[in-house]
This record gives C-alpha cells, structure tokens and sequence, in this order.
C-alpha cells in the first residue's frame, strides 16, 4: 500500500498572534511542531503499513526549516520524506497549497491513500487536504477513525455529530485524521537516528513542470484576509461527566492540559 | 548542565524525558509502594528501543556509545532508578555475553532481549556477596551437558528475565579460579523463582533469590573457558558500576530540581526559603556534587569507548557518585522540611533509593579496596 501523509510545521501555541500589518501569523519566539492532527494522520498511516504492508511517504509545503517536523515523521517510522518548496509559493493559500501538493503528490507517483490531519492548529480552516482530493479527483473521507481494508474495498469509520458512520469506498482515497482516530507513537531511537541521517529531497516549481503557476503563491490565492481581530470569549460550560470521580478528575485534567491551561 | 550535548543528543534526551515524564512518571508513586512494575510500563521502554541501546548493530541493538547511553539513562533515572536499572541490567549481562561468549551465544543472548526480553546476572549467594571465590553454587559435568545445583540471592530482574548468566564452581577446590559462567534459560527445568525482595527502595526493581536444582545446560553454553567466570563477573562489573553511578547521578538531579522548585514557592518569615543562606549553602553543594559526578560518570564512559578497562576509575566513579548522593539527597529531604519526610512528596524515595547505590556492585569500601590496590600497582 503506497501510502502519502501531508504534514504541516506549525507554532506550538493556541494563542496565535496576527501581524496587524500584513495579516500573517507571527512565528517569531515561538518553538515549531508538527500538526498535532497531522501526527494522528501519520498514526494512522503507520498502523496501516504495520497492518498491510507497503510505504509511508511524508510531504510537507513550506520553508526548509519545515524539515525538522519531516525529519520527526522519519523518527515515528515513515520511510521517505519531500519538503514542496519554491520561492514561487510563498504566500499560497489553502487553494493555492492544495493545488501545489497535489501536483508534488502526481510526481511522487501512484498512491492508495492520502493522510493529513482534519485542520491545522495554527489557520484552523480544514481545506487544505480536503481540495487536494478535489484537485487529485479521488474520493475523500474526513474525520476517519479508522481504516480497514478488505480484498479491493476499504471500510472507514468517520466521526460525524450524530455519532459514527462506516463507508465502504475503493482506492485511491484522502482522508483526514482527528485527535479521536488514535494516540501517535513515540519515535523510537533507532528512528531517531535514522531521521538524523536521512536526506530530504525538496519538490520544487521546477520539478512539477506543466503545472499550472496561475494557481500558486500570492497571485494564484483567491482568499484575502481584510480584516483581523480577536473574537469575543463567549465562555460555555462544559459538563464532564464518567463513571466516577477518578474518571471525572482524569478527564478534566486531559482537557486542562489540551487547552494548555496546564 | 555540565556537559556539552550535541544537538543529536539534545533530541534524544527529549525523547526519552517526554515519555518518561509522561508514560511513567504518574504510576511511579503507586509501583513503589506495592514494590513491584507492571510489565506495560517496560513496553514503553521496549517499543522506544531502550533495552538495547549500546549493542552493536549486528546483533540487533542500536550501536550507540557509552556515553550517550548513559545520558539516556541519566534522565530515565531521573523519573525512576529502579525502572531504568531493570534495563541496564539486562543490557549488561548481554554485552559481557556478547564480549566473553561466542558469536553464536551473543546472538542467542540478543535475540532473547531483542524480544522484548529481560536479562540477569545470578552471581551473588546468601554467602558470597563481596567474596565470590565462596560461591558454593555447583555445575558438574556429565556427558557434553552440565548439572547446574544452588542458590542465588539479590538477583535483579530475577522473577522476570527470560535468561540468566550464571556462575557456579566447576572446580570448587579452585577458589575464584574455579568459578564458570553458563547461559541458563529461565524456563529450563530445576530453574525456580525464590523469594521476592521487600527493599527499602529501588522498589519497581523486581530483586528475588533464585534456586537451581540439577539443572541441564549444554555444555556450548558455559561462556567463556572454564574457570574464566570470575574474570567475566569483574568485567561485567567494571561496566555495571559506571551505569550504576550515571542512574545515581539522575536520582541526585531529580532531588536538586524538586528541592530548588520547592525553595522558590516555600515561604518563611514572608520570603521564599531560596533567599536564606543556610538553604542556598545546601543548593549549591547540592549542585556541586551533581556536576562534578556528571563529569566523572562523562569521562569514565568515554574511556569505555575507547575499549580502556576502568577498573580504578569504575570504582572511583561508582563510589563518589553513590556517596554524593547520600548527601544531596539527604539534603533535598532536609529542604522539604516535615513535608520531605512525607510519601506524600517525592523526595524521600530519592533517599530510600540511593542507598543501595552505596551497596550494590561492589560496596563502597570494597570499590576503596580495588582503587587502593590499583595504586599500589601504579607507584611500584
């Protein structure tokens, strides 16, 4: 199973602070990670690799520090990792990017499935992956809990509000991970050492020629930010509720320390 | 922090601080006091690679050098000495397997561990403690096969390994000469788990005594030629005792960070007890000895990379580092006041922990014995 995992770099904040000038994140003094999403996807991606068999391939669009959360994803397992970066998409949006990727990921050659993580923490918006399926023309299942393949079917469990809906679909298929699909791995050390050695090829304009420079960077960006702002907190409560106090208590301390008020 | 890291070795550490403050440290108040450690606590260990960090590559480890190794096992001991010692100890009896024994026995050796399997060294009886020529453990020949008979006492990891090294007498008229070692698997027949140990500390540390009764090995796993077992026991010493003072070095820097955390929030008189003199006396040669120790432990691992034999410098740095440790430890309880003497915080186990550290692989005043000798080889 041929299997592409689309992971962003972003600031390990919740906090995010806007430029009021330029109207792009500030990411100066705050330390990079992985999307916390993008990490559940790459779970996802390895347990299906431990299950079937076949290839992790990791990709990620930005500058080249951005290669420090590829040389991450070596450590949990992936096998190979791309860095998509060009002067010339520099300033893409989620169209933009999405088109780019799905160019990079036609290179890269043929695939099963696409992972990516239901939204980045730090632009929240949940498009990115999502159009690159509809750049590719495959289908797309976002939310998945989890993957199970059977002779050419796939069945995949998404989590929807109303509760969980299983689809059988076919490959090639996207899909976007969520925190609920699993718990990601801790890199391993013999990982670790390999993702220090690893090389990281870099996709760049030049490497997907035909493509279409219209859809990329600023000018090949249809989204334009016109205004910033902090919303209002409109405080709600939250009813935590469990068997027993432990669970109640253990449950409360998970999600203190989610909101990072921990 | 004393030592100059790489950035590999900075990544490294904050793998395995990550884990460890997250997967063990929660269940490590609750395993110390029933004195025991589930084995899904080790599984974090084995899945991240822990268990086989300084063996070679051909045999399936991760080929790191002593040196890093031990700063991997510096900040496990941080979270728990007895957790991170269960991993040492088996890593030990492979490696001197792997440098004493066959091609063919290290890679039996390794694939046990590389299993995800624990490993011991079953040397120490109820008689032979710092004297092992007074091993009365037996192995008489018969045929190409050996008949293993006695009884081990103090054996770390002994309820739980999947293979021991073992050493018994084979010419007891020999004295320490006399003394073989044999691979024994822990599911061969005659092999039984004695009582369990109730320490003082080291608690997630499962220590038992071990019973052999006309036990069967193949004569192809005695490790080593015959009567070469007292020379394998101190090697594996010299490298033991350099691990063991690197888990102490954690316990000492656990007891500094709780204790200097403590002396800022901990209000007396209306000021932070950090501001008091007597106190920051206690921090800073709390500090001292950290560092200095880190150092020893550095140099003493790096001359193990160089394949020197740190029979003086293994006991130098076993015996300062674990003597340090009575101290700052002692110290850190001293600065939580009434509340250090409490389970209900964290530093009193760091006392009851580090005592053993005094005891094990030699006691102190024997490592004394072994530098004193030493330097009577030197000056003649």
């Amino acid at each position: 199973m041929n299997i592409v995992v689309c992971i962003k770099q972003v600031p390990d904040t919740t906090e995010i602070k806007i430029d009021p000038v330029k109207n792009t994140l500030i990411r100066t003094g705050v330390p990079s990670i992985m999307n916390p999403f993008d990490k559940n996807a790459l779970e996802t991606a390895l347990q299906l690799k431990d299950t079937y068999g076949g290839k992790v391939t990791v990709i990620s669009m930005g500058p080249p520090q951005a290669k420090a959360v590829l040389r991450e994803a070596i450590s949990m397992g992936a096998d190979e990792a791309y860095l998509v970066t060009d002067r010339a998409f520099g300033g893409s949006d989620t169209y933009a990017t999405s088109y780019i990727l799905s160019q990079a990921i036609k290179k890269l050659g043929g695939f099963d499935v696409i992972l990516g993580g239901k939204q980045a923490i730090d632009g929240d918006t949940g498009q990115t992956a999502p159009s690159i399926a509809e750049h590719l023309g495959v289908t797309r299942l976002t939310y998945i809990l989890d993957l199970k393949v059977d002779g050419d079917k796939v069945l995949a469990r998404r989590q929807v509000e109303e509760g969980i809906e299983t689809i059988e679909t076919k490959f090639p298929i996207l899909c976007t991970a969520t925190k609920e699909s699993n718990k990601p791995r801790y890199a391993t050390i013999k990982g670790k050492l390999a993702s220090f050695k690893a090389e990281i090829p870099e996709i760049t304009l030049a490497d997907i020629p035909g493509s279409d420079t219209a859809k990329m960077g600023l000018k090949g960006s249809p989204t334009k930010v016109k205004s910033t702002f902090t919303p209002q907190r409109n405080s709600t409560g939250v009813k935590i509720e469990g068997n027993s106090p432990e669970i109640m208590a253990d449950s409360l301390i998970t999600k203190l320390a989610e909101a990072k008020i921990l | 922090m004393s030592l100059l890291y790489t950035d590999e070795q900075k990544e490294l550490l904050a793998l395995v601080r990550e884990m460890a403050e997250t997967e063990i440290k929660p269940y490590v108040q609750e395993a110390d006091e029933k004195g025991e450690c589930p084995r899904e606590l080790f599984q974090w260990g084995f899945d991240m690679g822990l268990h086989m960090l300084e063996i070679p590559e051909e045999y399936g480890g991760t080929g790191l050098s002593y040196e890093t190794t031990a700063m991997i096992f510096e900040e496990l001991a941080k979270v728990d000495a007895g957790y991170a010692i269960t991993f040492v100890t088996t890593f030990v009896a492979l490696r001197n397997v792997i440098l004493a024994g066959t091609k063919e026995q290290g890679q039996y050796f390794a694939d046990k561990i590389s299993a995800g399997g624990f490993a011991a060294f079953a040397l120490t009886e109820p008689g032979a403690g710092s004297d092992p020529a007074a091993l009365r453990s037996t192995a008489v020949a018969d045929g190409d096969e050996y008949i293993l008979n006695g009884t081990k006492t103090f054996i770390t990891n002994g309820a739980i390994s999947d293979v021991f090294v073992g050493f018994f007498k084979t010419s007891p008229e020999k004295g320490h000469r006399g003394i073989s070692a044999f691979i024994i698997d822990a599911d061969a027949p005659g092999v039984t788990v004695g009582a369990h140990e109730n320490k003082m500390g080291l608690r997630l540390s499962n220590t038992t005594d071990l019973i052999f009764e006309n036990v069967r090995v193949k004569a192809s796993a005695m490790v080593g030629p015959e009567g070469s077992g007292f020379k394998l026991a101190l090697n594996a010493l010299n490298l033991s005792r350099a691990f063991v003072a690197t888990l102490a070095v954690g316990i000492m820097q656990r007891a500094l960070d709780e204790s200097v955390k403590y002396a800022k929030e901990r209000k007396q008189f209306e000021t932070p007890i950090i501001k008091f003199q007597m106190v920051q006396a206690m921090l800073a040669d709390m500090a001292m000895k950290i560092e200095a120790s880190r150092c020893l432990v550095n140099n003493t691992m790096k001359m193990m990379d160089h394949g020197i034999m740190v029979q003086k410098e293994g006991a130098i740095c076993k015996a300062f580092v674990s003597d340090c440790a009575q101290e700052v430890t002692s110290n850190a309880v001293q600065i939580f006041g009434g509340y250090g003497y409490s389970k209900e915080y964290p530093v009193e186990k760091l006392m009851r922990d580090c005592k053993v550290f005094q005891i094990f692989e030699g006691t102190n005043q024997i490592q004394r014995m072994t530098i004193a000798n030493v330097l009577d080889k030197e000056y003649k």
